[in-house]
């Protein structure tokens, strides 16, 4: 039977929309395996993944470790910031060496853009690209869609907007192209400082008023400001940002449709979402994070099903 | 490809009410027991069997689930990528009496991984196994059928293909040779 057409997963650019519908549907099957008193399968027992964490995380590595455990396979976990790698160790020396223990496979999140597309050409094992830099964040943007799958039937023909910093955020660029090649609409929102120059040639709309895009769409994706890669000023202030910028229950009560409000988390509460919304019957934050675990398994399972 | 029909017509209708009745037999009203078919092609089984229960129990409530086994086959990354089926069991198998159903019994390693599947959703109190084809001589495990249908002698190069009207037009099962 025909399997994922990437031998490693890097960003969602290598994913057709086949791809894409068969993790979905193994997500499911992985989804009614979650629900069951015992969570667990014996498929990945005899692989070992180690997951790299160059950059902190704290959904996406629980989220991986979860999936690969219950899973059945070996886990080892790496921080960077308690490692060799302060002391001057490369990165294909780092997971050279790793993979000298025998790893089949390395679950990476990396600073730099392209860091999982670098090592996967220079290291046997399998990658998974766990967010590299203001890159990509393929399980981010698998999970969403799976989450707006579930809770609106489909994709297709969805409006969704992606509101906020753009420009530093890898989860926008993978969400912009998964979405995309599942037939949504999609529509970036924010202040054109944070919107990168040529993204309308990746077929989406721009807009700089909120409440115009919030009436336009059906999902509303809020995405936090990234302060600690902006080493200049994007724009005057954290307040001004939110005054313009940020979702309230006002708001949201000012439309005259229910939208679903997503964040693919950590949320700074009060910045670019309000507590009241994230808490509300509208946000299904909570939803993604359960269905993260599935996306990942799927994802683990079926990359490591192509091993001969 | 050499095709050779094992069994069709009436004589697989009388098959299925034989084994039907052998069910009722050991099972009573089905108060206390379960019908599982395994994914992908004992589900079809699974379902014949429960209808033609409930014809001949009209009282009694057959519960019939669907069972994937994919996630704990042992030959996973030893062969082609291997795709889930859906997994549907809407009751509890909590001691119960379990009755598992394929259409071909043929190296037993199917069952392995089902008995390995079933264990997720509780410890029943007994499980069996009802196979419609029993290609006798080729197990891999020690593993036999409470039921059988027909048994078989074949070997390894051929294959036995079971039809189901709802799904192929006809009720048949065939023997595959290789025409050399």
């Amino acid at each position: 039977m025909a399997g994922l057409s990437t031998r490693h997963l890097l960003g969602i650019k290598d994913l057709n929309p086949a791809d894409i519908q068969l993790i979905f549907e193994t997500a499911d099957n992985f989804k009614t395996v979650l629900n069951r008193p015992i969570k667990k399968v014996p498929s990945l027992r005899d692989v070992t993944i180690a997951n790299i964490f160059f950059e902190n995380s704290t959904r996406t590595r629980l989220s991986f470790e979860l999936a690969e455990k219950r899973l059945s396979a070996d886990v080892v976990n790496f921080a960077a910031s308690s490692s060799s790698v302060s002391k001057g160790e490369t990165l294909i020396d780092t997971v050279n060496n790793i993979l000298a223990m025998k790893v089949d496979m390395v679950v990476m999140r990396h600073p730099y853009a392209g860091a999982g597309i670098f090592l996967s050409k220079h290291v046997k094992a399998q990658i998974v690209n766990a967010g590299d830099g203001a890159h990509e964040h393929p399980t981010q943007a698998l999970l969403d869609a799976f989450s707006i799958r579930e809770k609106l039937g489909d994709v297709a023909g969805k409006k969704v907007v992606i509101v906020g910093d753009i420009l530093h955020s890898r989860v926008a660029l993978s969400n912009i192209l998964c979405l995309k090649h599942l037939g949504a609409e999609v529509m970036v929102c924010g202040p054109t400082t944070l919107i990168p120059k040529y993204i309308g040639s990746l077929g989406v709309k721009v807009e700089h008023n909120l409440l115009k895009a919030l009436n336009w769409c059906d999902v509303a994706n809020m995405l936090r400001i990234q302060l600690e890669r902006q080493d200049i000023k994007y724009f005057p202030s954290l307040r001004e940002y939110t005054m313009l910028y940020g979702l309230n229950k006002q708001i949201l009560d000012s439309l005259d449709k229910e939208i679903i409000v997503m964040h693919p988390g950590p949320i700074n509460r009060g910045v670019e979402i309000t507590s009241d919304v994230a808490d509300s019957k509208q946000s299904i934050i909570l939803d993604q994070v359960e269905n993260g675990v599935a996306i990942r398994m799927a994802v683990l399972f079926l990359l490591a099903g192509q091993t001969p | 490809m050499q095709n050779l029909t094992l069994l069709d017509g009436q004589k697989f209708q009388i098959t299925l009410q034989r084994l039907c009745r052998q069910l009722i037999e050991n099972h009573n009203d089905f108060s206390e027991s379960v019908l599982i078919g395994i994914q992908p092609r004992g589900i079809y089984l699974a379902k014949r069997i429960a209808e033609e229960l409930r014809k001949i129990l009209p009282e009694a409530t057959i519960l019939q689930g669907d069972l994937d086994i994919t996630f704990y086959r042992d030959d996973f990354r030893r062969r082609d990528q291997l795709v889930p089926n859906q997994t549907k069991i809407d009751f509890i198998i909590e001691n119960k009496k379990v009755i598992m159903m394929d259409d071909v019994l043929w190296t037993g390693r199917t069952i392995r991984a089902a008995m390995d599947a079933l264990q997720a959703f509780g410890r029943p109190e007994k499980i069996e196994l009802l196979a419609l084809v029993d290609r006798r001589y080729s197990r891999h495990i020690p593993v036999e059928a409470d039921y059988v249908g027909i048994e078989v002698d074949s070997i390894a190069s051929q294959k036995v293909v079971v039809s189901w009207i709802e799904t192929d037009g006809e009720d048949r099962i065939t023997l595959l040779s290789d025409a050399k």
